[in-house]
């Protein structure tokens, strides 16, 4: 009994990280890009619920879940390209200006959304890479979306980019040294107006995988403050994007736990075990962000460090 | 001895013209027009709680002389308190019905104190005479009733004899359903067990799904819940060929293979007889509760899935329900520690006050407060 109870558990854990971790991995490649830029932008949680219901509409309306997955892109990258707008005129902060994207993005989501917390949009597929085993349980841990493998090989792509391209060393030296980059000949404002767009873009399609796959529904409490996670996820992960991805599918894993345990019997404690993820949060800012060294690997113009 | 001048002439064609605009005929004149106010603590449309709530507040709206506000997504914080206001002096409502729990105290009692010529009905607080405003009262409705149905149907369906039940905080609301849904499977096969998951909070979609998904692994082959929307829950379940109960409006449509029934609330009942005596003049109805008997609670039609068997043994337990004569928690009743909750001999019906304060979960549930 103990042993599968064990293996359940594990495979809860599993399921768990690559489940509830991809729309972590997203807002946090996304997050990573904008960062490496020298900007913050904390709006993600909004542009998530954006995303979400975006999604979630348009693949409703159109009958196609990966024109929803387009669609919240777009409406990602709208939101992203105001915050870095808006973050470029003389003396906004982009913290403040986030905050204020996080209530703006979710109070319109809310607003345009109420019509689609009703119907059923057609979902996204997913791969069942479980096919070898007899056993139910194994076969639904493996049934593993399409997005979480885009979402890999971006992070792959991602660490290429930044250290093997022009664009790449750009974008690095703009977050670095805004004075060099001047020196340069590039304008550290449009570079960072494209960077938070694209983050936005990604931070979009983590949305949509919230409401087109897992859990696959349309509703205001759907994010619940992953948006927010994803930005002490990027912090956590030294501003590497194949460490996002580690940390994502950690993240996702304790999200599960909670759950996880109650279902083999464990019923303690499960309020602590819920918040797993918010303490592992806050430990890792504690760890992180002791005050008698600046943090390796953080680009040099971020607000946190000027 | 009338004097047809000119002022009385144009009183009598007013008067008249008057009369013959407004929509209620004479008979029912001594009924006053009436504006009632709803407040939700979420989307209308959310296919659980609060969507239960609004198809009652359409159907109030068809009662003549009933002029209908509603607003949703009002948090638990003085904003309802604000709401409230708004609809008393914007929208002259004589009645609200503030529809979530937490607004009772003391969004609610504030604010009834200020207007004490307006009807406050709020839906699952307790009232008690002389701590609270007399132009306050509390309804709520024995759904537990419909979650031992659920069970029973639960009970003859499962092969795996184990059930799934998703919940939201271990308030006495969630555990007597737990309870009840446990009690009504095991009194179809006792060795049937329930496994609770906690999510913590009233809507939690990701927990919700994670949570389903871990039961399903343990082997639970049905499932039910008491969150505020079971849209994600019933539809998981439904991807994975696991059966569901619904609960608080029925998500038959979320799961055409997979819904066996379900607990619903029938808000109409308890709104109907406050909006009454409202326009009756009636003193305010300061504590209400009902069950199937009272029509407070109803319970989904049977899916395609649920056998003849199932179906006849649940409907002789709801007749009896119907009846008004069936205990759910009768003595002797044990915890899930094993210890006595419920005496042998005593049997709580349920307007009994012991079961809105239960703290603990029967013998066959597995989990922990």
């Amino acid at each position: 009994m103990a042993e599968t109870d064990l293996s359940i558990f594990l495979l809860a854990l599993l399921a768990g990280a690559i489940r509830v971790g991809t729309p972590f991995l997203f807002v946090s490649l996304g997050e990573c890009l904008t960062e490496k830029g020298g900007r913050i932008n904390l709006g993600l949680e909004g542009i998530l619920v954006t995303g979400a219901m975006t999604g979630y509409a348009v693949s409703y309306l159109s009958g196609s879940p990966w024109l929803g997955v387009f669609a919240a892109g777009l409406s990602g990258l709208a939101l992203g390209l105001v915050h870095g707008v808006i973050c470029s005129l003389p003396r906004v902060n982009d913290i403040a200006f986030g905050i204020a994207l996080i209530l703006f993005g979710t109070g319109l989501a809310f607003f345009l959304g109420k019509d689609f917390i009703q119907p059923s949009a057609p979902m996204l597929p997913s791969i069942p890479l479980g096919f070898w085993s007899d056993d139910t349980r194994v076969r639904s841990a493996l049934n593993v979306n399409v997005l979480f493998f885009i979402g890999v090989a971006l992070a792959f792509v991602l660490h290429w980019g930044l250290r093997g391209t022009r664009w790449g060393l750009v974008l690095r030296l703009v977050g670095d040294h805004e004075d060099s980059a001047q020196a340069l000949g590039y304008r550290a404002a449009g570079v960072r107006i494209l960077a938070t767009g694209v983050g936005g873009f990604l931070a979009g399609v983590g949305g949509a995988y919230l409401s087109l796959y897992y859990p696959g529904s349309w509703n205001e409490g759907l994010s619940s403050g992953q948006g927010l996670m994803a930005v002490a996820l990027v912090i956590f992960a030294r501003w590497q994007p194949i460490n996002c991805l580690w940390a994502a599918l950690l993240f996702g894993a304790a999200g599960a736990v909670g759950p996880a345990l109650q279902a083999i019997g464990i019923g303690w404690g499960y309020y602590l075990f819920n918040a797993i993820p918010y303490v592992l949060t806050l430990a890792v800012m504690v760890i992180t962000c002791r005050p008698d060294r600046t943090l390796s690997g953080a680009p040099g113009e971020l607000s946190l460090n000027r | 001895m009338s004097h047809i001048n000119r002022r009385n002439f144009i009183k009598a064609a007013g008067l008249l013209g008057a009369a013959a605009a407004l929509p209620f005929n004479p008979l029912r004149a001594a009924q006053k027009e009436i504006t009632v106010g709803f407040l939700y603590v979420g989307a209308r449309d959310d296919f659980g709680y609060n969507q239960s709530h609004a198809e009652a507040a359409a159907l109030v709206k068809k009662m003549p002389g009933v002029t209908v506000v509603e607003q949703e997504n009002v948090p638990e914080t003085v904003a309802v308190q604000r709401a409230m206001e708004a609809m008393i002096r914007q929208d002259g409502a004589s009645l609200i019905f503030p529809t979530s729990f937490g607004y009772f105290d003391p969004h609610v009692l504030k604010v009834a104190q200020r207007f004490s010529d307006t009807r406050f009905a709020h839906c699952g607080g307790l009232w008690e005479k002389g701590k609270h405003p007399m132009n306050v009262g509390s309804f709520f409705g024995y759904i537990d009733e419909g979650q031992y149905l659920n069970g029973v149907v639960a009970g003859h369906m499962s092969k795996s004899a184990k059930l799934g039940f998703v919940a939201a905080k271990p308030i006495p609301q969630v555990l007597r359903n737990i309870n009840a849904f446990t009690l009504g499977a095991r009194s179809v096969n006792p060795d049937i067990t329930t496994s609770v998951i906690f999510t913590g909070d009233w809507s939690m979609p990701v927990k919700e799904a994670e949570a389903t998904n871990s039961l399903i692994d343990s082997g639970c082959d049905v499932i039910t819940c008491h969150v505020d929307g079971p849209k994600v829950l019933v539809e998981t379940a439904e991807k994975r060929g696991v059966m569901t109960c619904g609960y608080h409006a029925s998500q038959a449509a979320l799961a055409p293979e997979g819904y066996l029934t379900g607990a619903e609330w029938n808000w109409v009942t308890p709104y109907q007889e406050h909006v009454k005596a409202a326009m009756n003049g009636e003193p305010m109805i300061n504590f209400l509760r009902g069950g199937l008997k009272e029509g407070f609670v109803k319970t989904s039609p049977y899916g395609p899935a649920v056998s003849a068997e199932a179906k006849k043994n649940a409907d002789a337990v709801k007749a009896k329900m119907l009846s008004g004569d069936y205990v759910i928690f009768g003595g002797p009743l044990k915890n899930n520690r094993g210890e006595v909750v419920i005496a042998d001999g005593t049997d709580y019906k349920q307007t009994a006050v012991e079961l809105e304060r239960m703290d603990y979960l029967v013998e066959g549930v597995r989990g922990q407060l």
